[in-house]
């Protein structure tokens, strides 16, 4: 499954670098302390957040994840936009709560790795 | 804004920049302006900042009560930034210090304090009697971001300071996994308890800004003396200076 296939069921918006939802998901994670996301999260995950900080991007980027959702309508910072720019990492916003955006990549068959 | 530098000789002054009251929910009923000015005094300390969450309610009459031992007391307020991270944050005066609190009450939810989860809110005189309570919700997220909080509070010539980055919650490292390099913080500071070489060890990045200790008391016994100065005057802009070593200041964490 690519980044560009939860867009629609999850009702998404693309806020930040939009031409790389290609990118592969493999697993997900939830967490808002960055550096619990550095020391948990892996490779290939989409990450669920209510983080808008621009470090979000850097912690995804250091950990090759998927791209990342911020839940609950948080609008991402400027700097964090610019960034996901940069680095070609989707910032896709979710009107719902994290638990109801990780209960429909379940459903999509996203599931944490074990 | 031009610094204000002091004339005169060089003192060395002990501080602790990281202070709650009563004013704060969590701080003891013990945390009035005596027994504050009193405690500093017994410790020798000559400068003191007043940092509640998200008020300055009480900074005046621990002001009043200090000025009997001559121990200065700095504006100051404990922010909590909307990705949970703490900045301790210290003005000249009063007038920028409450400029900043109408700032940070425009961002606090408007909600009230549910004293009998949290606690009460007082606001005392230097007497320690009770004026009245805060019945803002005060201990929650502003809708500010770290840097909106640290450029606000540098724009009314104030030092924001990463507070306890060492704790495992509302600390900036926690929160935000690292510091943005360019986050122009005056400090950071660290808990009495950090063992601050491994805390470099883990984060080398952190040597970029200042380091220094704060008490972060919300009991008497917890007041420290946390930081070494050496400062021509006890006023922001010399202790501005010592944190930045120029001109002969210095600051040296205990």
């Amino acid at each position: 499954m690519i980044v560009r296939d939860i867009i629609e069921p999850l009702g998404l918006r693309v806020a930040a670098a939009q031409d790389h939802v290609c990118r592969e998901i493999e697993g997900g994670y939830a967490a808002d302390l960055l550096s619990c996301v550095m020391a948990g999260a892996r490779k290939g995950d989409v990450w669920v957040t209510l983080q808008a900080h621009p470090n979000v991007i850097a912690v995804a980027e250091l950990l090759g994840l998927a791209c990342v959702i911020i839940s609950e309508g948080t609008e991402p910072d400027a700097g964090t936009v610019t960034k996901a720019e940069e680095r070609g990492i989707p910032v896709l916003v979710a009107a719902g709560t994290t638990y109801q955006v990780v209960s429909q990549l379940v459903k999509l068959g996203i599931e944490a790795a074990a | 804004m031009e610094p204000r530098i002091a004339q005169g000789e060089f003192k060395a002054v002990w501080a602790d920049l990281h202070l709650h009251t009563v004013a704060s929910a969590c701080a003891e009923i013990e945390m009035i302006p005596p027994l504050i000015a009193k405690k500093a005094h017994e410790l020798g300390l000559g400068l003191l900042a007043v940092t509640d969450h998200h008020t300055v309610d009480n900074v005046v009459a621990v002001q009043r009560a200090a000025a009997e031992y001559d121990i200065r007391v700095l504006p100051g307020m404990e922010v909590q930034t909307r990705e949970e991270a703490h900045i301790v944050c210290l003005f000249a005066d009063m007038e920028r210090a409450l400029a900043w609190q109408e700032r940070v009450y425009a961002h606090l939810p408007d909600e009230r304090n549910p004293e009998e989860v949290f606690g009460a809110q007082y606001v005392v005189d230097e007497t320690g009697d009770y004026v009245q309570s805060n019945e803002r919700l005060l201990q929650t997220s502003l809708a500010l971001s770290v840097d909106e909080v640290v450029q606000g509070v540098r724009a009314l010539g104030g030092l924001p300071i990463a507070a306890h980055v060492d704790r495992p919650s509302f600390s900036l490292l926690a929160s935000l996994g690292f510091i943005p390099p360019a986050l122009p913080l005056a400090a950071i500071e660290v808990s009495h308890r950090c063992n601050v070489e491994r805390l470099l060890q883990q984060h080398s990045g952190l040597s970029a800004w200042p380091m220094v200790r704060g008490g972060d008391a919300h009991r008497l016994e917890e007041m420290r003396r946390s930081l070494r100065l050496q400062v021509k005057a006890r006023i922001l802009d010399e202790l501005a200076m010592a944190l930045a070593g120029a001109q002969g200041r210095s600051a040296v964490m205990a």
